[in-house]
């Protein structure tokens, strides 16, 4: 166990998507900037950088967390997993991404990785999830152009395809 | 908005952490979910030269019953606790109103009430249920309860070197009735002022959050129906309601009496 200098950059190595990647960072890195520069996965956004706005959320051994209220050397060993995961193949959308194109459930999408991935947690954990817990969820996300109308319409219409076991939707 | 440089340790165990606190000094911070700390870092509103990450310490990561009490370690997140299925009545209604489920996955029960927002619900819960603080530094052990823990806002008893081992919050008995309520700008931000009441018997007591620096505590051994309108405008007046950004202490005085009337009329029906 030794302490991590803070002029000093470190390795970090994560499962980010099912892949072993690594990179460096001084202690001061958040995680959001170690996941889009060091990583080079750009999926994940920044909007306040201090756990307001949803935009960087992401899971982090499979638990909701703020990429910007985490620094890298934090989860230095951990399984991440962020927008870039949900869809299953190149070209496809998971069915909660099918449905938030469908239901036009973003417009410039700066919201949209965020609120993906807390509703793609939630629909995971609880498939009977009804409108009253979706609301509690986004409640965690600020969304300032589409309005959280569609976004609601559109985790219900997953939720209830998702529950047919309609995985191609 | 990207925090001031800062050694990290990822502490393995509870005795690395408080050795490094004890060596560390004022200028080391435990790290714990993060939910608070995080944005004070990152606005440099603090600027310590260590972290010290706690989050690891498998010792301080399991919630146990001791003692008719429910005793919650440092590690435990606030989902954990929301997630057990025999919880106490008062934190299942408070729980869900501490920030979102996004911040409640990572933010712990202890770190709430070592930041002791004067708007947090846990600290509110803590004062209500006369919780108690398991608190140790390399060489000692000691015992806080909660109305003595809280100092100010966002100023505690704990002293450089010391952090938060577990909070104990007394097991509910059978003749405790329960309410919990608040008024907030959105659900899951911090509340404008948050009240919580405990019935046993005829004894009433009621904290009040929100308003004064720590939370604010009440009792009576009985209150007649008729006389509940007054207590609670007397109780009102007495607190250090002020105007800011969130709202007047006209507001706040207002809403300490529609919210006491509320959770008094829950515990009492
Ligand atoms: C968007 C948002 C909304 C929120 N809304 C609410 C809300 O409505 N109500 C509410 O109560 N909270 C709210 N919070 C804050 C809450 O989520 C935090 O979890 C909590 O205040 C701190 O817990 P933490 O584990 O994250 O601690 P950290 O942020 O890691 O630490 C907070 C402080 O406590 C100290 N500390 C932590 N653990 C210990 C310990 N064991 N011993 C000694 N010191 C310790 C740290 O050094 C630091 O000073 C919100 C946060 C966000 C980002
Ligand atoms: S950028 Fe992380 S919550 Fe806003
Ligand atoms: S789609 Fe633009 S902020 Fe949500």
């Amino acid at each position: 166990m030794t302490t991590l200098a803070a002029t000093e950059t470190h390795t970090v190595r994560v499962r980010l998507n099912g892949r072993a990647v690594e990179g460096r960072a001084t202690p001061r890195m958040l995680l959001t900037d170690f996941l889009r520069h060091e990583l080079h996965a750009t999926g994940t956004h920044v909007g306040c950088e201090h756990g307001v706005c949803g935009a960087c959320t992401i899971r982090i051994d499979g638990a909701l967390a703020r990429s910007c209220l985490a620094y890298a050397v934090q989860v230095d060993g951990a399984t991440i997993e962020t927008v870039e995961s949900l869809a299953p193949e190149r070209g496809r959308l998971s069915v909660l991404q099918t449905a938030f194109q469908r239901h036009h459930a973003l417009q410039c999408g700066f919201c949209t990785a965020g609120i993906l991935m807390s509703l793609d947690t939630l629909l995971g954990a609880e498939p009977d999830a009804g409108e009253d817990r979706i609301r509690e969820v986004l409640a965690g996300h600020l969304c300032r152009c589409t309005g959280y109308q569609p976004i609601i319409r559109a985790a219900l219409d997953a939720a209830a395809r998702l529950r047919e076991g309609d995985a191609d939707a | 908005m990207k925090p001031a440089p800062f050694d990290y340790l990822r502490a393995d165990d509870i005795s690395a952490a408080l050795s490094a606190l004890h060596d560390a000094g004022e200028d080391a911070r435990v790290l714990a979910g993060g939910q608070s700390l995080g944005a004070m870092l990152n606005m440099r509103l603090a600027k310590p030269s260590l972290l010290i990450d706690i989050m690891h310490i498998e010792a301080l990561g399991a919630i146990r019953e001791e003692k008719a009490a429910l005793v919650i370690p440092a590690c435990v997140t606030q989902e954990a606790l929301l997630r057990r299925s025999d919880l106490h009545p008062l934190l299942a209604k408070a729980l869900p109103w501490t920030g979102h489920v996004q911040t409640r996955a990572r933010g712990t029960v202890c770190g709430s009430i070592a930041h002791a927002d004067p708007s947090a619900e846990l600290p509110l819960c803590l004062a209500l249920l006369g919780g108690e603080v398991s608190i140790r530094s390399r060489r000692k052990r000691r015992t806080v309860q909660a109305a003595d823990f809280f100092r100010g806002m966002m100023l505690t008893d704990l002293r450089p070197g010391e952090m938060i081992e577990a909070v104990r919050i007394p097991l509910a008995r059978k003749n405790q009735r329960f309410a919990f309520t608040e008024i907030g700008r959105r659900h899951g931000d911090f509340a404008i002022v948050a009240v919580a009441a405990m019935r046993e018997g005829d004894t009433l007591r009621l904290t009040v959050g929100g308003v004064n620096d720590t939370p604010a505590i009440r009792e009576w051994a009985t209150l007649d129906t008729a006389d509940i309108p007054d207590a609670l405008n007397d109780l009102a007046w007495s607190l250090d309601a002020r105007d800011d950004l969130h709202a007047t202490a006209r507001y706040r005085r207002d809403l300490m009496r529609n919210l006491g009337r509320i959770v008094i009329e829950e515990v009492s029906s």
